[in-house]
Order: C-alpha cells, then sequence, then structure tokens
C-alpha cells in the first residue's frame, strides 16, 4: 500500500497499478490486450469520477492536505519565470516556512509570498510543516513593503496549517506579526492576488491572506480554526473533525456560497497531486486573467475598492433602535 | 436520597438545598489569594482584590462605566444583532448559544462600543464582554468595532479598546476570521487621520484578537498579569512537549519581551490615559488653535477656544 495516497482514493491506485501491470505483460509478451486496457482504463476514469464526485468535506479536506500536493516551490517552478528567492527579515532570522522571491508571470514581474510545506521528514522539519514564525510574517512585509517601493503585484499563495504555537514565537510576538500584516495588506499601493492552494489555517494563513482577489483551488480548504481543533473544543474530541469540517463549511465551493472567494480554479481529475502541470497552468491562467484586470485600476480606486471589500466581510441582522 | 438521610426522621431533617445559603452578592472571594472580601468595597476599588492587587474580570459596561466620564454617553451599533449564516451546529445550535449568551450577559453580542469623554475630552471606547461566549469576535463585534472608528473619524476622537476575547469565533467559520482583516483596515483609516489608538489589553487577550486589532496599538497597555498571546498555553504545551516557563504569556513577559508598551493599574486608567491622550493630541489641539486663529469670523475663535479650553 502506497502511503502517499489517501485510504478513499485506494481503490483508483490499485486499479492503476494493474493497468500498469498489464501494460507490463503487453510489452513483455507482444500479446494484443489493448481492448482489455482500454476497458480497465475506462473504468478507472469512472470510479475516479464516481469518487470524486461525491467527496465528503472532510475528504476534501484531507486532499487539501495531501503529501503529494504541489507546494509553492512546485508553482514556482511551473508557473513563473527567473524565479530569485529572497530570504530573511533583516532582525532575526530566515523562515524557511515561507518563501519569497521576485518572479516574471508571462513576463510582467512580480513578487511571491508562499508557505512552503516539506515532502520528506528531514524537510518537514526544516519547513516546520508550513508553519511560520514571527520572522516568516515579517519577512513577508518586508518584501510587501518592496514591491510596492517598485510597483510589482502581489502574489500570495497559501498553504498552512496556521502559525506556529511555540514558546519563541509567542516570545517575539507571533500575535503582532501577524496583526501587522492585516494591517499593512489593506493599504498596500499594489494589486494583490491571494490564493489558497492547499490548507488554509486560520491567522497564519490570513496573515498573507488580505488583498484584492481571493482564489482557491478546488480541493483547497480555509478555515478559522482546523477541523480538528474545532472538535475538540466543541465536541470535546478530534476524532469528531468530520463533523466540525462539515459544520464550519471550509471547502472551495461552500466559501464561494459565502461569498469570499472570487474563484474557484478547478483541478484535474483525482485531485492536484495527480497532474502538478495540469493544476498550474489552470491556476496561472487564472493569475494573469485577474491581474490583467487589477493592472487597468489606479492605485486610488483600488485602495477603495479593497477597503470596501474587507468591510463587507461579515453577516449580522440589525435593527432600529430607538 | 442517601442512606443517611432515610435514617433521619423528617421532622429532623433540613433540607439540603436550603442549608446554610447566604444572601448572593455580599461577598467575593479573590480567586489569586482566596481573601474574603465585601462586594460593596470591591466595587469601589474597580474590583481590583485589596489584599493582593489581582485584577478580576469585570463585564464590558462595568469597564466603560469605569472608564468614561458620566455624562455624555452614547452608544454605538447597539441595534446589531447576530446572524447565524452557517446554520452552525456543534453539540448545540449556535443558535441557542447565542440566546443562552444574551440571557446571561443581557448584551446583544460580546462588544459594547460608546462614545463618551474621558475627563472631558470626547473619545470612543469599546469593550469586550467575555461572559458573552468568551468575547469571540464575530461579524457583530468587527461590526461595531467598524462603526466605532468611524465615529473617531467622524468625530476627531481618538480610539481605545479594552479586550477580553479569547479569539475569533469558531460558530462564524470564515466569517469571525475576516473580522481580524476588517477591524485592522478599519485601524489603517484612524492611522491616515493621525487619530491615536489605544488598545488596552486585560485577561485573556488571545488568538485572533491579539493577532489582529489588540496588538495594533499606537499605544499597547496591559493590566497586571493579564494572560496576552496569540496560541493558547495549553496548545503550545501539546505542540513542544515543554512545561511552559513561569509567567508565560502574562503582561510582565509580554513588556519584557517588548511587545507592549506599559502595565496600567486599573485605578490609574483613567489618569494614565487621559495623560497620555493629552499629548497624543497637543498638536492636534494646537492646529485646531493656529487654524481657527487665522479664520476670518471672531466668533469662530471664540467659541473654538473655549472648545480646546473645556477639552484641557
Amino acid at each position: 500500500m502506497d502511503l502517499k495516497f489517501l485510504d478513499f482514493e485506494q481503490p483508483i491506485v490499485e486499479l492503476e497499478a494493474k493497468i500498469e501491470e498489464l501494460r507490463n505483460v503487453e510489452f513483455d509478451n507482444d500479446i494484443n490486450i489493448s481492448d482489455a486496457l482500454r476497458q480497465l482504463e475506462d473504468k478507472c476514469q469512472t470510479l475516479t469520477e464516481s469518487i470524486f464526485s461525491d467527496l465528503s468535506d472532510w475528504q476534501i479536506s484531507q486532499i487539501s492536505r495531501h503529501p503529494g500536493r504541489p507546494y509553492t516551490l512546485d508553482y514556482l517552478d511551473l508557473m513563473f519565470t527567473d524565479f530569485h528567492e529572497l530570504h530573511g527579515d533583516r532582525a532575526y532570522a530566515d523562515d524557511p516556512a515561507i518563501v519569497c522571491g521576485l518572479a516574471r508571470l508571462e513576463g510582467q514581474s512580480v513578487m511571491v509570498i508562499g508557505h512552503q510545506k516539506g515532502r520528506d521528514t528531514k524537510e518537514k522539519i526544516y519547513r516546520n510543516f508550513g508553519m511560520p514564525r514571527p520572522e516568516g510574517y515579517r519577512k513577508a512585509l518586508r518584501m510587501m513593503k518592496m514591491a510596492e517601493r517598485f510597483s510589482l503585484p502581489i502574489i500570495c499563495l497559501i498553504d498552512t496549517p496556521g502559525a506556529y504555537p511555540g514558546i519563541g514565537a509567542e516570545e517575539r510576538g507571533q500575535s503582532e506579526a501577524i496583526a501587522r500584516n492585516l494591517f499593512e495588506m489593506a493599504r498596500l499601493r499594489t494589486p494583490i492576488i491571494c490564493t489558497v492552494i492547499g490548507e488554509g489555517g486560520s491567522g497564519g494563513a490570513l496573515a498573507i491572506g488580505v488583498g484584492d482577489r481571493l482564489i482557491m483551488l478546488e480541493y483547497s480548504t480555509y478555515s478559522v480554526i482546523s477541523p480538528e481543533g474545532c472538535a475538540s473544543i466543541l465536541w470535546k474530541s478530534a476524532d469528531k473533525a468530520k463533523l466540525a469540517a462539515e459544520a464550519m463549511g471550509i471547502t472551495s465551493d461552500r466559501i464561494r456560497e459565502q461569498g469570499f472567494v472570487d474563484e474557484v480554479v478547478r483541478e484535474p481529475l483525482g485531485g492536484g497531486h495527480r497532474d502538478f502541470q495540469k493544476t498550474a497552468l489552470n491556476l496561472r491562467e487564472a493569475l494573469i486573467r485577474h491581474l490583467d484586470v487589477l493592472k487597468k485600476d489606479s492605485i486610488d480606486d483600488l485602495l477603495t475598492k479593497r477597503y470596501h471589500r474587507i468591510m463587507t466581510f461579515g453577516s449580522y441582522a440589525e435593527e432600529a433602535v430607538k | 436520597m442517601s442512606w443517611y438521610e432515610k435514617l433521619v426522621p423528617a421532622k429532623i431533617r433540613t433540607d439540603a438545598s436550603n442549608k446554610g445559603t447566604v444572601p448572593e452578592g455580599l461577598w467575593n472571594k479573590c480567586p489569586s489569594c482566596s481573601a474574603i472580601l465585601y462586594n460593596t468595597e470591591l466595587e469601589r476599588n474597580f474590583n481590583v482584590c485589596p489584599k493582593c492587587d489581582h485584577h478580576m474580570r469585570i463585564s464590558a459596561r462595568t469597564r466603560l462605566q469605569i472608564f468614561l466620564d458620566e455624562d455624555g454617553q452614547e452608544e454605538i451599533g447597539k441595534g446589531l444583532k447576530p446572524s447565524d449564516p452557517l446554520r452552525f451546529k456543534d453539540s448545540k445550535k449556535y443558535k441557542d448559544r447565542i440566546s443562552q449568551a444574551q440571557k446571561k450577559t443581557k448584551e446583544t453580542d460580546a462588544l459594547v462600543v460608546m462614545q463618551g469623554k474621558l475627563v472631558g475630552r470626547d473619545i470612543v471606547a469599546a469593550a469586550f464582554e467575555f461572559s458573552y461566549m468568551g468575547g469571540s469576535m464575530g461579524s457583530v463585534v468587527g461590526e461595531r468595532f467598524v462603526r466605532g472608528i468611524n465615529r473617531s473619524l467622524e468625530i476627531g476622537a481618538p480610539f481605545i479598546t479594552f479586550t477580553a476575547s479569547g479569539g475569533a469565533r469558531m460558530q462564524e467559520s470564515l466569517f469571525s476570521l475576516f473580522q481580524m482583516a476588517k477591524t485592522s483596515a478599519a485601524l489603517t483609516r484612524l492611522s491616515d487621520a493621525g487619530l491615536p489608538f489605544i488598545s488596552f489589553m486585560t485577561d485573556p487577550t488571545m488568538g485572533g484578537v491579539s493577532a489582529s486589532l489588540a496588538m495594533l496599538g499606537d499605544i499597547n497597555i496591559a493590566e497586571p498579569n493579564a494572560l496576552i498571546g496569540f496560541a493558547g498555553p495549553r496548545v503550545i504545551e501539546q505542540t513542544v512537549r515543554e512545561t511552559l516557563p513561569e509567567g508565560f504569556q502574562r503582561s510582565e513577559f509580554l513588556l519584557e519581551h517588548g511587545a507592549i508598551d506599559m502595565i496600567v493599574d486599573r485605578r490609574e486608567m483613567r489618569k494614565t490615559v487621559a495623560s497620555i491622550l493629552s499629548m497624543l493630541m497637543a498638536r492636534r489641539q494646537n492646529k485646531n488653535l493656529v487654524d481657527s486663529e487665522n479664520a476670518p469670523e471672531q466668533e469662530e475663535q471664540v467659541s473654538s477656544d473655549q472648545e480646546t479650553h473645556q477639552e484641557e
């Protein structure tokens, strides 16, 4: 069993293994089994379609954290050219959980800021599982200010379980670092497009998530607290994460219904981890399209619209007071 | 009925529920030093234990009452009511939690905002009600906060918040998370207008509230020994698997690490804030004075002078 796949993906993986096996047989023995192969491939397609057309919110939440999912550095490789990574907050350290740098998107210079998770154990630890410390957010802010100075649009790629809950992080002002980014991003004089590419974990995600557009990949999630965290507080048991995921409505489609998302970018059948290239291509197309629109506005108009956009967040009733 | 109660004849049996009741609300016990305190005396001392100086949690309305001058108070955003956009339900419905909290606190949501005066100076003040769902920030809290700031901008007055909150309100999911962005964005307007924002953090100020509006004060103040931080101590302990150092995430710890400007005793709150504001607003007042001196109409100058005088 390949541990890189989720349990509900197993039937697909098994079928694919069978197909692969048959292909090898065909190659070795020169027997014509292409009909059988095609049939199996069709079956695999149908199976994947049927599994993925009926995913629960919890299953989508698992895909958003899929260990094989493309990460920020993969997108940097596939969507951008001439990437120059820039390091450090100039005050304390460089935080590998956030990657920043200059790059080109279809020739246009941009600043890219994104959370970065690790693939193997060593890299996971190095990237701190994509959980930034204050220096990460301050590095991001330094880059945003630079982008503002040189009139470069900012592309944020969000993929984090949350800001790191550690002793050092608290000592160095995790709260302040997040708050400062929210404050500055609201008035930064350059276009900002935020995209959730995987896990949008609470304040740790939002700290690079305030801007003119919010895009979500189809199988990404965004929530105020992880389903496990919510379950352990409200249901007093982390096992109820499935219920919590549903109650909070954390998937891209449900968040679009709530009115926060400008576009949900579709992923290839079976999820982004099955086809990096195609996922990146879809996202790239969307980014270019939104950027073109944003660039048409004057900076003052852009900021007014951004402010009004932020001010519409919320749902409440109001009655007249005598 | 226990075996003992069965044993005792009905005549001499006393009803346990009636036993030893003391009239409620007369005495209070300090949670820190366990001293038994006479309530009237405690209230006179702003709910600070006279024996050990422990700052007890107080309601939003009590806070504003002891902070603002008695007259000229006007509540802002009073008609706002929470809605339940997700029809959220855990072991209990969010709707039921709301009505329960409303009954318990007599507040419609976890933030009370008022325009008023502080030692004669116009000010807008907001206070979190911790007893209302842990002072959690949902859509109503965010909207009231913004309206408070808008009032500040309108009348050119400073803005102050007293935070007491566990963070964002899970039951509103992204609606509540985005209040962090909303409140922070509104503060940029205040900052651009050159109006001071004082963040007065009280016990506890955690999570999404601390990671947005609370840490953005021009002046960050904390009450003694308040718990202030991003992640809760239990979560951190589980993550790092270490015992947390003594006094971790307390006001004194924050002061030492440079996160706050000062720790202010509740009994000094009015005096300290008024004094700071008079300095931060000094240039503004002088500017108004100069403007009015240059003004062509004599009458305006006089009234303006009087205003400035009153403010001082």
